[in-house]
């Protein structure tokens, strides 16, 4: 009894320190980003509040939760009211499956340092992030506008385009690692990275995630251009903030993503693994950065062609090539 | 050649965002740093003064005629020897729009520009300067002008003795 509560007061602090450090990531991964873009568009970024602007993500916080929580006339008022909530959540979700360390020795108990290292952890991640699309869409939907249907829509066409590759680019992974479980696609990474077994895998995964997080230049859904702020054209106040931090967790989680499927997720020479996956993972996200400031966005088309005709063939081919190499090595 | 080209596109910008990070921004940090305005930038009004040390504006209301916004307002009234001046006098510089017109009406130089673009505040009455507000002890960006002494019929001095006068001619004389 009392080793089943331990157990779950385990999870219960582990799941506490994700939520914490996932949080306060993508709060200053904003400020970072601002900074970072200011600074290659040559002007300094936020820098008023507090020292070097550090205040400011709170301060973003106070503001958008003073503003009023509006609900446009005629919206779809529920979905409205939800969809926000599910962007944020699911991307908290995927990183359930996520091992961010070695397996710790804490007072004579084994503690991976992962929430639940599921058995088929890679599904599982395919599957909630898919989900993700629904808070763009039902967001969109629900607004009761077409600048944000719009938005919607396009998010919807543009998983239907990337996902399948996303998916496919990861059986290499599978096979290479011969499981489903992150922890051992980390733990066949010992020696080498996947990124360097594998880089056409790596290439197509990271363009997909890239699609995934709805960033430059996969930004589609949002092209504040072209749509004001496509899916979250209604939003206001706080629900704004939650599609906005969803994103940002998200860029955290894909970060992480990316890291366990093939930069080797914990390992490394010299430095503790805590620290080696936190740096990998925030060297992803200053590449999601860098390609933002550099990029400019694709057009409908493009990436229609690019997720069809492009990545998906080369997945594919991958897949066999992986395989008879495989098979070869025996 | 479209596949190097697509590459090269595609990458530069890298290079080039990476290049940018590491040169000095162009930003002014505005209220510890002041930009350096021109000399003739248009922003705060003021009621400037003759080299003597008297009051320029002459209460012709030229100045709030040619007003596009009609911010600026007054009341003319006259000294015991003739001159003409203001009893009060009123810019809303909530209303301003800094077009300069005024400076352009008037005849006496006594309203200009300055380059204090700093008004902002908090109370909206704050920015409605009266004639204490606007009036100041300089004579401007003219250093010379003196209108009564240039043409002030009979008040300064009597009629044809101002400089570059002549005396008034008697109109029924016959005489040339």
């Amino acid at each position: 009894m009392s080793e089943m509560l331990v157990t779950l007061a385990l999870i219960l602090a582990k799941i506490l320190f994700i939520f914490g450090v996932v949080l306060f990531m993508a709060a200053y991964l904003v400020l970072a980003e601002r900074k970072i873009l200011g600074r290659m568009q040559l002007r300094y970024g936020p820098n008023r509040v507090g020292p070097f602007g550090l205040m400011q993500p709170l301060a973003d916080v106070i503001k958008l939760l003073t503003k009023e929580d509006f609900v446009p006339a005629r919206a779809d008022k529920w979905l409205f009211l939800v969809a926000p909530g599910i962007t944020a959540v699911t991307a908290l979700l995927v990183f359930a499956v996520i091992p961010f360390g070695p397996t710790l020795e804490l007072f004579g108990r084994q503690v991976p340092l992962v929430v639940v290292d599921l058995n088929i952890g890679v599904l599982y991640f395919l599957g909630v992030s898919s989900m993700a699309v629904y808070g763009v869409v039902l967001g969109g939907w629900a607004s009761n506008s077409k600048y944000s249907l719009l938005g919607g829509v396009r998010g919807l066409s543009q998983m239907v385009s990337y996902e399948l590759a996303l998916g496919l680019s990861l059986v290499p992974v599978i096979m290479m690692a011969r499981s489903f479980s992150l922890t051992d696609i980390v733990m066949a990474q010992q020696s080498l990275p996947f990124m360097l077994l594998n880089p056409v895998a790596f290439g197509v995964f990271f363009i997909c995630v890239l699609a995934e997080s709805n960033r430059i230049p996969f930004d589609l859904p949002e092209a504040e251009n072209e749509l004001v702020g496509g899916f979250h054209t209604e939003y206001s106040g706080m629900r704004f903030g939650l599609f906005f931090v969803g994103e940002y967790i998200n860029m955290v989680v894909i970060g992480s993503l990316v890291t366990v499927f093939f930069l080797g997720g914990w390992h490394g020479p010299w430095l503790p693994p805590l620290l080696w996956f936190l740096f990998k993972v925030l060297a992803v996200c200053a590449m999601f950065i860098w390609i933002r400031a550099s990029m400019p966005r694709l057009r409908y088309d493009q990436l229609m062609n690019l997720g069809w005709k492009i990545l998906l063939p080369l997945s594919l081919v991958n897949i066999l090539v992986t395989g008879a190499v495989l098979l070869g090595l025996g | 050649m479209h596949v190097v080209r697509g590459i090269r596109g595609t990458l530069q910008p890298f290079w080039v965002t990476l290049r940018n990070m590491f040169r000095k921004p162009v930003t002014i940090q505005y209220p510890e740093e002041k930009q350096q305005l021109p000399e003739r930038y248009r922003a705060r009004l003021i009621l400037t003064r003759d080299p003597d040390g008297a009051e320029r504006c002459v209460a012709c209301h030229l100045c709030s005629a040619a007003c596009p916004v009609d911010c600026i307002s007054m009341q003319a009234t006259e000294a015991p020897d003739g001159r003409r001046y203001a009893a009060w006098f009123r810019i809303n510089f909530t209303r301003c729009i800094f077009c300069g017109l005024c400076t352009e009406a008037c005849p006496t130089l006594a309203i200009q520009v300055t380059a204090d673009f700093e008004l902002a505040g908090r109370d909206v009455l704050k920015l409605v300067y009266e004639k204490e507000d606007l009036l100041v002890d300089h004579c401007g960006n003219n250093n010379s002008y003196n209108f009564y002494r240039q043409s002030g019929i009979g008040v300064a001095a009597p009629r044809g003795t101002n400089p570059g006068e002549t005396s008034p001619a008697d109109v029924k004389d016959l005489m040339p």
